[in-house]
């Protein structure tokens, strides 16, 4: 059965969602990335939008605009560790309750999430005329003077995803449990390759 | 053919060029995306090949940009000494690209250092960006065009080590590089490794590197033996696409060099994402050209 999410989302809807879970998200989901990020957490800037219960997107779309109708042509994840920095101040400041982008987040972010109840997922990168077939309209910009990657961009979705789970609630953390499993591996499957290189310098 | 002939007509087949090589995969790209598919086994990574897949599909149904990060525009030539038309091609491939991003219509990416405004066309200080190479005596004009996402962009690194590092250094600095940032690149990538002598040489090696062909080698048998070792060994980490657990984390390595500097072994390494948005285009002397990155498509 498809696990959907739907904005405004509470803290008791996520206790049952885990690390590798996959879920949908219905409702509100913005956009909001670096700049996004600093303004909020750096310039003391409230976010037009309110974030609190909502679903922010690391993502900058592309869109065709127009004075009747900003349309979205296509809109996929950017890499979520550029926000680690900021993150967990923002959650703690906004009320957001789930980060969509790509790739994974640290251990800032992680504990943030878990004391403010909040998830990070990925969308497939790359997916990016997919996920505007999910974006059933845009219906608000703010922050437009960022340019078009970085300004908040308000779309209304349904069933958004497949999103991976990558920290959840309780602690865990996808990919860096998966980056350490990726370092112990590391060094077996260089050795055979430094082995076979170690007598190149030498000369006959 | 005069030259502001030339221009306009150069202008008027890249821009449309750009619009195509946005929305589809080369053939050599998507043949090799689908033997990556065919080696995985797990149902995540089933789910991630299948949104790819059908994110590929849709975009060409849809026409519309298969990635929203449609980059930065970087233009690697090899220009015929003969070629006729050399004074107007940086013109061409800038009109292309401010043209290309309406009507694509690609997303505006570019933001020159301390104004820090979008420039709104792609277009900024010294962008797009232009390399260009010389071949004595031919009268073609060879364009590979790549749009630089931002992604791939973040784990690209270049570092000078000495002799007693060996090149052993090449090998840990090349895996540190793809199971570090590179997970979170869009696997499977193609990985370029330049060898030189310094920083910069390294640097511009490593992008050419990624830029070749799939299916084409180091020149050296020890060189086409350093690809295909990394490769193989790369794909035992356990990473899959999107830096999830499985068995390709690259498409290909691809390794160039020049000749070194007796006192340093220098190493560059630049990642590409799946959605390798990379064209071949040939302009001839009369400005007909060949298409080699897509089979059987007319601008």
């Amino acid at each position: 059965m498809k696990k959907i999410l739907t904005t405004p989302i509470k803290a008791q809807d996520l206790e049952d969602i885990h690390i590798g879970d996959i879920v949908y998200l219905t409702g509100h989901l913005v956009t909001g990335r670096d700049d996004v990020h600093r303004r909020v957490v750096h310039e003391g800037m409230i976010s037009p939008y309110d974030f609190n219960g909502g679903a922010v997107f690391h993502a900058g779309p592309i869109v065709k605009e127009s004075p009747e109708e900003n349309v979205l042509i296509s809109v996929g994840p950017t890499s979520s560790i550029r926000m680690e920095a900021d993150e967990s101040e923002f959650i703690r400041m906004t009320g957001v309750k789930m980060l969509v982008g790509k790739g994974g987040m640290g251990e800032k972010t992680t504990e943030a999430c878990q004391k403010y109840k909040a998830i990070h997922c990925v969308f497939i990168g790359g997916c990016a005329v997919s996920a505007a077939s999910h974006v059933e309209k845009i219906e608000d910009c703010f922050w437009r003077e960022l340019g078009m990657p970085e300004c908040e961009w308000v779309m209304k979705v349904k069933e958004f995803g497949p999103l991976i789970v990558s920290i959840d609630t309780h602690g865990r953390n996808l990919f860096v449990e998966n980056k350490a499993k990726y370092a112990q591996r590391k060094e077996e499957c260089e050795a055979p390759i430094i082995e076979s290189v170690k007598d190149y310098l030498v000369i006959d | 053919m005069n030259h502001q002939q030339a221009q306009s007509k150069m202008t008027d087949v890249m821009e449309k060029f750009l619009n195509l090589s946005s929305k589809k995969l080369p053939d050599d790209v998507y043949d090799k995306l689908k033997e990556c598919r065919d080696a995985e086994t797990s149902e995540m990574q089933k789910v991630i090949y299948d949104t790819y897949f059908d994110n590929l599909n849709k975009a060409l149904e849809l026409d519309r940009p298969c990635c929203q990060d449609t980059g930065l525009l970087h233009f690697y030539m090899k220009c015929g000494s003969e070629f006729p038309y050399m004074a107007v091609v940086e013109q061409a491939l800038h009109d292309a690209t401010a043209k290309s991003t309406y009507s694509a219509p690609l997303r505006q990416n570019t933001v020159n250092y301390f104004e820090e405004r979008n420039t709104g066309d792609n277009t900024g200080e010294r962008m797009p960006w232009l390399h260009w190479d010389i071949v004595p005596g031919s009268s073609d004009l060879e364009i590979c065009a790549y749009f630089a996402g931002g992604g791939c962009c973040l784990p690209g690194c270049a570092r000078v080590f000495t002799p007693s590092d060996g090149y052993a250094a090449i090998i840990k600095y090349v895996f540190d590089a793809v199971a570090g940032l590179g997970i979170n690149a869009c696997p499977p990538l193609i990985v370029g490794v330049g060898l030189g002598h310094n920083m910069e040489n390294a640097a511009v090696l490593s992008k050419m590197a990624y830029l070749r062909p799939l299916g084409t080698h180091h020149p050296h048998p020890k060189g086409k033996k350093l690809e295909q070792d990394l490769l193989a060994g790369l794909n035992k980490l356990g990473i899959g696409a999107q830096g999830i657990p499985g068995n390709r984390v690259a498409m290909a390595v691809h390794v160039e060099s020049s000749a070194r500097h007796t006192a340093t072994i220098a190493v560059g390494v630049n990642v590409a994402c799946y959605a390798h948005r990379r064209g071949f285009i040939t302009f001839h002397n009369d400005l007909s050209y060949d298409i080699k990155s897509f089979k059987g498509v007319t601008l």
